[in-house]
């Protein structure tokens, strides 16, 4: 049946061309959609959590209310054996210190005066451990621009543009200046050893990046951090687990401790990334199922249009004794098998693009907002499993609605009126 | 017309003879403002999790030079601030740098204090500042005040508005209120230990509260003070930042 049928849509291409066509161009735009869709809110939850967020963060009390102000004043005392026992509780996770800090650069001339000056966002983490992992989790290597990589204290990377801004090259002294844990002065001195750009506006402004050795005596803060990020093993945020491993930890502190003791939050309970993952799961299914009503319209459309043509043959059928349900089954039969055939063209052209977007990316730098949130400047799409699936369901399903809506006039047929309509 | 009466009366009699506010204002900078001072001074800083206490000496001539060098606590110990004019330098013996602070950064809390570099560099008289009027008479603490209320005659304070409650007496602010220009209010300061000095009263503490901070605010306290001593120049110099 199936044989008989595709030689049938091969042999007379015009009744099918259209459909194919049409489904075609659907099932290509869900398989882009999609993949532009996980790539962008997937680039983004992704950066979040390796700068920002972790899959999971524990500060104090005190300091998740007012985060954005980096009260290091607030920060985690004893954080070391807050690692150790987070480690023995949660071992399939890594845990890392972290502190942002803020303050200003000052870079001396030959005199020791300054020669310029700008305001900074550090981040120290642990850049020198032998079995660090930050260096790869932030992809820091490979986001040097110049110079090389902090390979002792007292050595810092810098963003580019802010180098260039300061007129600063690899090689160069630069002291910090901010205030300490308790508040004090500090005054700290670094040799820049590289400048780097990770293609986000929030990191790529004014950022310094550090050893957290060298931020803890830098701002009087031993063993201490403004935040322990945890990391699931693969590095792939778990939301569902997120969210119970946050509930169970702040259920075990509970009412015991004050505003000092640690809290733990979820990736989705920071930087406004709930809503915005609730909404990725409701657009993607809002696309496809918007795609399956209007090529449904479409393809019931088209569907008249052959019918209207295959009148005759439909007639002849009915005449020579063929029952209607066969002539309907048949039908369906054959928009399932054109919605394969648009489905399969579709999805390769969907996933060829995507492959290609994927690969070069689409620079939006200059658009994206000035916001809290971890935002890439260059966006790409994401080929995932589902990639290669998604299209059919609107490609197939559409094309099978739109000729069970246009099929439906076999039964209005009348046995009795057939070889007058024949005119035989 | 009975009406009119009344607030004829209301206006005349209810407003009470309050003394001219410029004047008032002139006998507070007399009390405040000198030719030159040299004090040692602590300031305790509360903060959520501890208080610390910073102790200092500084050297003042007029409104435009001061040089301010951080006894204790050790880590602070040999930190000196120069200010000259409009310009404020910072220098660290433990980095052996001396950085400019400019802009934004001045109004930054020195030492986690209430106090901003603005504040800490501001010591114009008020008369050059401000236009004063007197609001109404309060007793703050057993003591008659008047208040005034300041508002700002050039562009460059930190403060638009002030409302200030003078001693009537002593002519020395018991109670300052600190207002932007959005009528927000930044900053309450309460001074007290008034004491006489070389000729005039002087408030030896003062309690400074950032509005806009958690906290129970800074305490700056003056151990020693001389008015109109004689201050080596080099000392308001960059050079003697480093010695």
């Amino acid at each position: 049946m199936i044989h008989f049928l595709l030689k049938g849509i091969l042999r007379d291409p015009k009744r099918s061309r259209l459909p194919i066509i049409v489904v075609s161009i659907g099932v290509f735009l869900t398989v882009l959609l999609s993949t532009w869709l996980g790539g962008v809110f997937g680039d983004m939850v992704d950066m979040n959590a390796r700068f920002d967020t972790g899959h999971v963060k524990i500060m104090t009390r005190a300091y998740a209310e007012n985060s954005a102000q980096l009260p290091n004043d607030l920060a985690l005392l004893g954080v070391n054996d807050l690692i150790d026992s987070l480690e023995t509780v949660y071992p399939d996770m890594d845990w890392t210190p972290r502190i942002r800090f803020g303050g200003l650069i000052d870079v001396p001339d030959e005199e020791g005066e300054t020669r310029a000056q700008g305001p900074a966002g550090g981040l120290a983490v642990d850049l020198l451990s032998p079995d660090t992992r930050e260096i790869e989790r932030l992809d820091i290597r490979g986001s040097l621009v110049r110079g090389r990589m902090p390979e002792t204290q007292g050595e810092a990377l810098i963003s580019d543009a802010f180098a260039q801004k300061l007129d600063l090259e690899p090689g160069e002294a630069i002291t910090f200046f901010g205030s300490t844990m308790y508040g004090s002065m500090s005054f700290y001195n670094f040799t820049v050893v590289g400048t780097i750009r990770f293609g986000s506006v929030a990191m790529d402004r004014g950022t310094i990046i550090v050893d957290i050795e060298d931020a803890r005596q830098a701002l009087d803060m031993e063993d201490a951090a403004g935040e322990v990020l945890g990391y699931f093993a693969g590095g792939r945020y778990d939301d569902a687990r997120a969210v119970a491993l946050r509930s169970a930890f702040n259920a075990e502190i509970g009412e015991r401790g004050d505003e000092f003791a640690p809290e733990m939050l979820a990736l989705r309970d920071q930087n406004d990334l709930a809503g915005m993952m609730d909404y990725m799961d409701v657009v993607a299914e809002l696309f496809v199922f918007i795609f399956v009503g209007a090529m449904a319209v479409v393809l019931w459309n088209t569907g008249l249009l052959g019918g209207l043509r295959r009148y005759t043959e439909f007639g002849i059928r009915l005449a020579l004794g063929e029952a209607k349900g066969a002539i309907y089954r048949s039908l369906l039969m054959e928009a399932v098998l054109i919605g394969l055939i648009g489905s399969v063209i579709g999805t390769l052209a969907g996933l060829g693009l995507s492959a290609v977007i994927q690969h070069y990316g689409l620079d939006f730098g200059s658009m994206v907002p000035n916001t809290g949130m971890m935002l890439p400047t260059v966006y790409r799409t994401k080929i995932t499993a589902q990639a290669f699936y998604i299209g059919f369901f609107p490609g197939v399903l559409s094309m099978l609605l739109g000729n069970a809506l246009a099929g439906i006039g076999i039964y209005k047929r009348q046995t009795a009126q057939l070889f007058k309509e024949l005119e035989v | 017309m009975k009406t009119f009466f009344m607030a004829f009366l209301l206006l005349f009699l209810g407003s009470g003879p309050y003394p001219d506010a410029d004047e008032i204002l002139a006998k507070v900078d007399a009390n405040m403002s000198a030719r030159n001072r040299v004090f040692e001074s602590t300031m305790t800083i509360h903060g959520r999790r501890n208080s610390r206490t910073i102790t200092s000496r500084s050297w003042s001539e007029g409104d435009a030079r001061s040089l301010t060098e951080y006894l204790s606590p050790a880590r602070e110990a040999g930190t000196k601030m120069l200010k000259l004019e409009d310009r404020l330098w910072i220098y660290s013996p433990i980095s052996d740098r001396t950085i400019q602070i400019s802009g934004h950064m001045l109004r930054q809390s020195v030492m986690g204090s209430d106090l901003s570099y603005e504040d800490m560099m501001e010591d114009r008289k008020l008369t050059d500042l401000y236009e004063a009027e007197v609001t109404g008479e309060e007793t703050l603490d057993g003591r008659a005040t008047w208040v005034l209320t300041l508002t700002a005659r050039v562009e460059d304070v930190a403060y638009q508005t002030r409302k200030v409650w003078v001693d009537q007496e002593r002519f020395i602010p018991l109670k300052e209120e600190l207002f932007a220009k959005n009528g927000q209010l930044l900053k309450r300061t309460e001074l007290s230990d008034v004491v006489r000095v070389d000729g005039r009263w002087f408030p030896r503490t003062v309690l400074y509260k950032d509005m806009l901070k958690d906290g129970k605010g800074t305490e700056f306290h003056i151990s020693e003070i001389k008015f109109d001593t004689e201050i080596p120049e080099y000392l308001f110099s960059k050079a003697a930042l480093k010695q």
